[in-house]
């Protein structure tokens, strides 16, 4: 089926090109990084984890929302669904890919990689969370992968994937579980320190992740024959919006705990984020940005004929996906540094060739979905012939 | 099959790219070097191990006494009744003081790039 | 002809793997190659050095009283010259072992209103707990930190990976990262053939000298520190650091936490 990604368009051939040539730029960065040190990026002593882990966790939770279209199509017989299953699947694949592409210039020594399986630590999270990102990879590659072969062939897909597909349902949980216990479980780091963290990753992931898929299944329809359907994006949609306010519902209880009880070790870190500490605030006017995208969206989302208008849906989806993204890939990982354990604020803002090594990732895995989404639309065209 | 004129190609290009190593090096091979002993080194004799086992598992016997010293605080490694301090810039570097012409040479030959000096000190040579 | 590519390809994939997985396994086993090449062959043994100072856990005893401004920065001198911790001009690349901060940043949790005069402007060195229950330890997906037999918490440099984790964790912002090479420009000046330096992209941290316990001497800050620093055996009721402790009220850092500290402070 691969071929399929090898005749296209001039423009899909452009889009290609242009996506390898800011992946080259990233690895240059990359190498200078490799050269240096981490030190060409913002982090410091105090704040340790920086843009690259954010995007990893944002992502997982990206990779994670596949589920929202396993679970209505394969659980709840909701047919709609299988037209656009494929893509969810796709879309985690590259998600994970990027995910293991930022663990892996987030590394100092990344050459030494293989020591996490020379040296399997079950006491630590980051260990079980290659393993179920790996998982995750190989389970959604052999079920996307399988299934949009058995519908080239215009047969059922194979008895033996169904036990699989199961399976990835709550693997799908758990990636984004074990992703929220590498904070969770960390005693000095009050910002982190709650039990919601998991529930709340997830629930943010569920409005990110199909809330860009939606825009993605408006780019298909434009670009490609292949039209996802308006019955599956209103569907996609109301996802979004159920996970958007959950994900506010779940901030808000945290926000409660934090000022009502008054603990200075989990109030600090929300005071740095929306108001400053001591002076410090360089995240404040973004925090508040994210709030306002992310309630904006709900807004927009839950009133129904706003919803079922798709101008204003994609600009529904443009604020929830930008909103989470900078709550998850700014907020939530610095502001757990901020302050730090000796009560000194230390502030991280991420550096010039550190944005490029991301963007570099980034177009890492656009490539790799575009090249699996043309796969998808190459074989839905054939059969539609 | 009508495409038989680019795969030929495409094997030739393929079949180029693969060798390059071998005819890139070609006629630039020569004989593996000897490593080069100080006087201090020959008066000894006798290294911590046999020279056929020093030739052999130098790295094995440099992890252990790495992981045993860091790990497990065993810093004298015992063998034959004689006791060694497990050192590379001590015990090692004391005998065999000339690193370019000890070491380097060998790991250069065989492309290894161990990352030893990234962090130990080997003594000044003398020219 | 389809189907032969077809087979050809499950062949292929399947011998991949296959061998993926030899490779793997050979490294899993390799550990064991290591130790017993060390051990079955000949007749090795390996043993601790006979003037070694030795206990069942080392522990350190903080006392305040004693300390003044010039004690604090001698005891960061040869403490940073010793192990060759570089001094880089950038703040965030900035790695220290030991350093001298005030009781408001090293008791962030203990926020007294009307905090005794005497300790206000005091600077109080901080350093790694050695905790009984290290979360560093624990985090660590490398087994690249860990807690020797007497407590002391250690990293093995040759196996970090550098993601860092072991930092997010330490409730005590103990740990510091070389975010370049440690021995570009100049950032160690006077180097102590001793002692290794590191490299970039691993993780440091104090190590409570084990490298000087092993050849019988006391910790380097210790032995600058004019009595305000007691160093010995937590688990002995005879050693001068359990003594002190017998006789005078101490604290240590965010004992709420759970992780126990080894580091005790007189104030």
């Amino acid at each position: 089926m691969l071929e399929k990604a090898l005749k296209g368009s001039k423009a899909y051939w452009l889009w290609v090109f242009a996506l390898l040539g800011i992946i080259a730029v990233g690895f240059g960065f990359y190498l200078k990084q490799l050269d240096f040190g981490l030190g060409i990026t913002g982090m410091s002593r105090d704040v340790t984890w920086g843009f690259y882990i954010a995007q990893f966790t944002f992502l997982v939770g990206v990779a994670a929302s596949a589920v929202m279209l396993v679970i209505p199509y394969y659980l709840h017989n909701y047919k709609a669904f299988g037209r656009i299953t494929i893509l969810g699947e796709f879309l985690a694949i590259s998600s994970v890919i990027m995910c293991i592409l930022f663990i892996v210039v987030d590394l100092g020594q990344p050459m030494r990689l293989l020591n996490v399986l020379l040296y399997p630590s079950p006491n630590s999270m980051l260990f079980w969370d290659m393993i179920v990102l790996s998982g995750y990879l190989f389970l959604n590659l052999v079920i996307g992968w399988n299934v949009l072969d058995a519908e080239r062939n215009s047969v059922p897909p194979a008895q033996w994937l169904k036990p699989l597909i199961y399976l990835s349902v709550p693997w799908a949980i758990s990636i984004h579980t074990v992703t929220a216990y590498l904070y969770c479980g960390l005693p000095g780091r009050g910002f982190w320190l709650t039990a919601i963290l998991a529930p709340r990753f997830l629930a943010s992931a569920f409005a990110a992740g199909p809330a860009f898929l939606v825009l993605l299944c408006f780019i298909v329809r434009k670009v490609t024959k292949f039209d996802p359907g308006k019955e599956q994006i209103q569907t996609l949609a109301k996802v979004v919006v159920y996970g958007a306010i959950a994900n506010i519902f779940f901030f808000a209880c945290e926000v409660f705990v934090a000022l009502y009880s008054q603990i200075p070790e989990h109030m600090d870190h929300l005071q740095y984020l929306f108001f400053g500490l001591h002076g410090h605030g360089i995240l404040v006017p973004f925090m508040w940005t994210a709030m306002v995208l992310m309630v904006g969206g709900i807004i927009l989302l839950v009133i129904p004929a706003a919803r079922q208008n798709e101008a204003v849906l994609g600009v529904a989806c443009v604020f929830t996906f930008i909103g989470i993204w900078i709550d998850k890939g700014l907020g939530m990982v610095s502001g757990g540094f901020v302050p730090n354990p000796l009560h000194e604020v230390n502030e991280y803002f991420p550096t010039f060739p550190e944005v490029m090594i991301t963007i570099g990732v980034y177009a890492t895995g656009f490539l790799v979905l575009t090249i699996l989404y043309k796969v998808f639309v190459g074989v839905k065209e054939e059969v539609a012939v | 099959m009508n495409d038989k004129q680019k795969i030929i190609i495409g094997l030739i290009i393929f079949f180029a790219v693969f060798t390059f190593p071998f005819w890139y090096n070609h006629g630039a091979a020569s004989s593996a070097p000897e490593p080069l002993l100080t006087d201090k080194a020959k008066e000894a004799k006798h290294c911590v191990r046999d020279a056929d086992f020093m030739r052999k598992e130098h790295m094995q016997l440099l992890d252990g006494w790495r992981d045993r010293t860091v790990r497990d605080a065993q810093r004298v490694y015992e063998i034959d009744g004689k006791e060694y301090m497990a050192s590379l810039s001590s015990t090692c570097m004391e005998c065999h003081s000339n690193k370019a012409d000890f070491c380097d040479k060998c790991h250069e030959y065989t492309s290894v790039d161990p990352y030893c000096w990234d962090c130990h000190t080997y003594p000044k040579e003398k020219k | 002809m389809e189907k032969n590519r077809r087979s050809f390809l499950k062949f292929a994939g399947v011998s991949v793997l296959g061998l993926g997985s030899l490779s793997l396994l050979d490294g899993l086993a390799s550990e064991d190659a290591i130790a017993s090449s060390g051990q079955a062959s000949a007749d090795a043994t390996y043993k601790k050095t006979a003037n070694a100072l030795t206990a069942k856990r080392w522990g350190m005893v903080i006392d305040t009283r004693k300390l003044n401004g010039r004690i604090c920065r001698k005891i960061e001198k040869v403490c940073h010259q010793t192990h060759n911790v570089p001094h880089h001009e950038e703040k965030k690349h900035e790695i220290k072992w030991i350093w001298e901060t005030h009781y408001k940043h090293v008791f962030p949790e203990k926020q007294d209103e009307f905090l005794v005069d005497r300790l206000k402007e005091l600077p109080i060195p901080v350093l790694c707990n050695h905790c009984e229950n290290p979360p560093c330890v624990q985090v660590c997906p490398t087994q690249a930190t860990f807690q020797r037999a007497d407590g002391i918490v250690l990293m093995d440099f040759h196996r970090c990976i550098g993601c860092r984790f072991c930092m997010a964790a330490c409730p005590y912002g103990s740990r510091s990262f070389n975010f370049r090479d440690p021995r570009a420009d100049n950032a160690i000046k006077n180097e102590n053939k001793e002692f290794p330096t590191r490299m970039k992209g691993v993780v440091e941290k104090c190590n409570f000298c084990a490298e000087r316990l092993a050849v019988g001497k006391q910790p380097a800050c210790v032995e600058v520190s004019k009595g305000a620093l007691v160093f010995g055996d937590l688990s002995d009721p005879n050693s001068g650091v359990r003594k002190l402790l017998k006789e005078n009220y101490a604290i240590r850092r965010k004992q709420n936490l759970g992780t126990n500290p080894s580091v005790y402070y007189l104030v």
